[in-house]
Formats: C-alpha cells, sequence, structure tokens
C-alpha cells in the first residue's frame, strides 16, 4: 500500500482543483450580481430566478448533464454556433467541464450570499443610499464587507462542491487521463477495475480534505459570531 | 421651502388608510411629528428620503424631488436621515463612516469636535454605545449639509442623560447648517425644546398643525390644568368610589361619585382636570 501511495497519480487532483478553482472565480463574478439583486428586488419574477438558481441541488447529474452535452455538442445551434465562430468545442474537454460545474455549483455560491445580504441590517443600506452611494457602491463597501461568513461559506461550499462532483462531470467530460479526469471519477474508474487499494487512497484523501475544508469554515463562523463579525 | 402634497396608500394594522399629506415647510424650520403608532409618520420621512413611492409632489427649494414623472431617488435628494437603529456601517471605523459620505476631512473633523467623539474616531461603532452611535450618525447624517434632515424617533432607545445631549447636538447642528428638520416624537419634553411648529397625524391624516404650546397644551378655557391618564382600578369605599388612575408614570387616586363610575371602566382613557382651585407649585 505505502508502494502505492508513492506511485500514486496525483494529477486527477490537480484537475479536480484547478476546476474548483476556475469554477469558484467565474462563478463569485457572476453570482455576486445574481444574488445581490435576489436580495434587494420586489419583483414579481424572484421566485421564477430562485427556483432556476436551486435546480442544480434538486435535478439528478445526470440529467443536468445530459442537457449540457447536448446543447452544447456540435449538433446543437449553440455548440455549432461555437464550433464555427470560434473554433471552440465544449465537450470532453476541461472547458466544457468548467461550463457544467458553474451550472452545477451556481446554488452553492448564489445561496449563502443571499441570504447574507438578506440578513444584513435594511437601514444600514439604505443609509448608504441616503449617503449618495449607488447600488454597486454600498454593495462592494458596505454589504460585502459585513457579510464576510456568507461571503467565506459560499466560496469555499463552491469550490468543495466542485471537487466532490462526479456524474455532471462524467456526462460532460467523460474520463480522459490529464483533460477530463478529476478525482471523483478517477475512484470510480479504480473501483470498475478492481483496484481497492487505489481506490482507498483516493477516498481516504478526499474524505480527508473535505472534512477539513468544512471543519475550517465552521471554526471560522463560530469564532466570527463571537466577535461579531456578521 | 418644502412643499409636499403626496397620497400614499398604507396597509397599516387598522387596514388601507390613504397617507394624505398637504403642507408646506418654511426653509430653517424645526418640525416635529406627532401621533399614534401606524399613523404614517414614518412612511412620510420614507416618503421624503425617496425610500418609498408615493402619488404626488415634493418640491425643495424650487428642485422638483417627485412629480408625475420626475422621481430623484435618495442619492439625489441632499438629505440626511436618523434611523432608530443607527444604522452604522460596522466595516468602518466612526471617522471612516463620515467620509464613507464624502471625503470632506475637515469637516469630518468638525462634526466630530462639535459633538465631543474626536476620541473614538479610529473606533469600530461595534463597541460604542447607544448613544455615542446615535451621536456617529448624525454626524455622518450631516455630512451631506442637508437640505432636509430627517430624524425617526431617534432618541427613543436611549437614557435620559444621552438623550438630552443628543437633543443639544441635533439644535445645534440644526441651526449650525440652516437645515430644514423633521422630526418623528412621542416625547413631549423633546417636542417642546426643540420643535418650532408641531404636526399631530392620526390614521393618515394631519388632524393638528400649530406651535408646541397649541398643539400639546391639554387645557381648554378655563381648565387649570389637564392630564390625560388610564384607569387602572375603581374600588367602592362606603358610599362613594374611588378610581386609581395612571398618568404617565405616575398613579394618583381620585374621588368619583357613584354616576360617574357607572360611565367608566378599567382601561379606559380619561382627562383629568380642574376649573376651580389654583394648583399649587412646589419645587422638589
Amino acid at each position: 500500500m505505502f508502494e502505492t501511495l508513492i506511485n500514486l497519480d496525483f494529477e486527477p487532483f490537480a484537475i479536480s482543483f484547478k476546476l474548483a478553482f476556475i469554477t469558484t472565480i467565474i462563478l463569485f463574478t457572476f453570482a455576486l450580481p445574481l444574488a445581490w439583486w435576489l436580495s434587494q428586488t420586489l419583483s414579481r419574477t424572484k421566485p421564477f430566478f430562485e427556483a432556476i438558481t436551486a435546480l442544480p441541488i434538486v435535478l439528478p447529474p445526470s440529467v443536468l448533464g445530459f442537457y449540457i452535452l447536448v446543447s452544447l455538442s456540435s449538433s446543437s445551434p449553440l455548440g455549432a454556433f461555437l464550433e464555427d465562430n470560434f473554433g471552440i468545442s465544449l465537450v470532453f474537454n476541461f472547458s466544457g467541464l468548467v461550463v457544467a460545474s458553474c451550472f452545477y455549483s451556481l446554488p452553492f455560491m448564489v445561496q449563502p450570499l443571499q441570504s447574507g445580504f438578506e440578513s444584513l441590517n435594511k437601514s444600514m443600506l439604505e443609509a448608504s443610499y441616503i449617503s449618495g452611494k449607488n447600488s454597486f457602491t454600498t454593495l462592494f463597501k458596505v454589504a460585502l464587507p459585513n457579510t464576510r461568513a456568507s461571503l467565506l461559506t459560499a466560496i469555499v461550499v463552491t469550490f468543495a462542491h466542485t471537487v466532490g462532483e462526479f456524474g455532471v462531470v462524467l456526462m460532460v467530460g467523460g474520463n480522459i487521463p490529464s483533460e477530463t479526469k478529476v478525482a471523483s471519477v478517477a475512484i470510480y474508474e479504480a473501483v470498475e477495475i478492481m483496484d481497492y487499494t487505489q481506490a482507498h487512497l483516493y477516498s481516504a484523501i478526499m474524505l480527508i480534505m473535505s472534512f477539513s475544508v468544512l471543519l475550517s469554515v465552521y471554526i471560522f463562523n463560530s469564532k466570527s459570531k463571537k466577535v461579531g463579525i456578521v | 421651502m418644502i412643499e409636499i402634497d403626496i397620497i400614499k396608500k398604507l396597509h397599516g394594522s387598522h387596514g388601507d388608510m390613504n397617507l394624505d399629506i398637504n403642507i408646506t415647510i418654511n426653509q430653517g424650520n424645526f418640525i416635529a411629528l406627532s401621533g399614534k403608532s401606524g399613523a404614517g409618520k414614518t412612511t412620510l420621512l420614507r416618503v421624503l428620503a425617496g425610500l418609498e413611492k408615493s402619488d404626488g409632489e415634493i418640491l425643495v427649494d424650487g428642485e422638483i424631488w417627485q412629480n408625475n414623472s420626475i422621481f430623484l431617488p435618495p442619492q439625489k435628494r441632499q438629505i440626511g436621515f436618523l434611523f432608530q437603529d443607527y444604522a452604522l456601517f460596522d466595516n468602518m471605523s466612526v471617522e471612516q463612516n463620515l467620509l464613507f459620505v464624502n471625503q470632506d476631512k475637515k469637516l469630518a473633523n468638525e462634526l466630530l469636535e462639535m459633538s465631543e467623539l474626536q476620541e473614538l474616531k479610529a473606533r469600530s461603532p461595534k463597541g460604542l454605545s447607544g448613544g455615542q452611535k446615535q451621536r456617529v450618525a448624525l454626524c455622518r447624517a450631516m455630512m451631506r449639509k442637508p437640505k432636509l434632515l430627517l430624524l425617526d424617533e431617534p432618541f427613543s432607545a436611549l437614557d435620559e442623560t444621552m438623550r438630552k445631549k443628543l437633543q443639544k447636538d441635533t439644535l445645534m447642528f440644526h441651526k449650525k447648517f440652516n437645515t430644514t428638520t423633521i422630526m418623528v416624537s412621542h416625547d413631549p419634553i423633546e417636542i417642546y425644546t426643540l420643535a418650532s411648529r408641531v404636526i399631530l397625524i392620526d390614521k393618515a391624516k394631519i388632524i393638528k398643525d400649530g406651535t408646541a404650546s397649541q398643539v400639546l397644551l391639554q387645557t381648554k378655557g378655563s381648565q387649570k390644568f389637564s392630564f390625560e391618564g388610564e384607569i387602572l382600578d375603581i374600588k367602592s369605599a362606603d358610599i362613594i368610589k374611588i378610581a386609581t388612575v395612571a398618568i404617565s408614570t405616575q398613579i394618583v387616586e381620585i374621588v368619583i361619585s357613584q354616576k360617574e363610575a357607572l360611565n367608566l371602566a378599567i382601561g379606559d382613557k380619561v382627562t383629568l382636570s380642574t376649573k376651580a382651585f389654583s394648583p399649587t407649585i412646589s419645587k422638589v
């Protein structure tokens, strides 16, 4: 087992982390305005957008993966458009994984941010508007700095959730070594070829890492509460 | 001069009402808005601030803040607003809270000095007492040199000493910056000390509008004095009845006749007044 550990291929982890890192950055950029809008709007369309955002939580990853695969493949209008005009193909490669992960992890970024914004003192935001500041400045200078715990939760959980995804990744990316073979897929493959030692090692590493990440988030959040950082 | 003529539907605890306010306020006036809770006072302040929409017009020194086609958002209205819960930015120090409004360091320092907060300027609002927080919020509100300063029961959560200090500061800023101030308050002493004009609102309509003494003084005609109270208890003593009445924070016993007792019940709001005798006043 020790020998297997030394010779263990860590590339699937590297791909997982790269994927999670890029996904988190992209999602943060898009989810921030969405979460802010959802938290502030009085529009009747809000439940509609909330439902769409939450869909990836309840949909089986295979359903999500299937639709993404179908809509990105070169036989679909969108896939054909991307391929013909930009020479981009988004299936069975890393870029496709990023797109799929962004859909898959969207609620994990949006929901903590939205509930963080919603729990802010409403008059604090109004005080910012009355001070002459627009929504953009209020978001970055007042709302975000006062929702640090939610911000951290959103980022860490999105990252961890992307590292842990399996179904969507397998559907959209397949299992191409050094390209789309992420850690979770590598474990599945190890079990399929009955290499239980490797499956054990991969799984143990995932388990320990996921636990440590969650533990640190909870420790940070309980400390923040004590010192009054919201 | 501020001209307000607005209508807004309110969904209050007493059912739907139309907030219907038509007043003209002179520049530099200190107005107190008084009335029962749910009467629409806070909504009026929020409409003036642009935090809520209403139908009608608001004209400030000839500038249209709102009419049928124009609606200036809070950012474009030169206002200061004091919330009941202070609404300070917890992520910034006291001084940064002021500088967030604009970068005028000189003004910020001057305001902090005037309200004796200089020593606290590097502190986070989280560590401050309620009174200190509201003083910081007042300084922050003045950073925009507001044409209109709106105060929503700003001192109600503070103790007596702190309330006096803040009332003093508010009046000082009001005079120094020559702002027009509108304050929601229930405290007759506060209203009498600060306001030059009192507007009493009930069920979303103005029911009284005048000087503090015109609106607040309870005595009518030949009455020597008059207090509003609530009946706590009515008990029999031989052939008479004795009513226990709460007036503000004090409780008194009044002899009433059997006939009077028939018309009164525990919990009734009553007026206590006398005409025949001159009240004696002596210092305690």
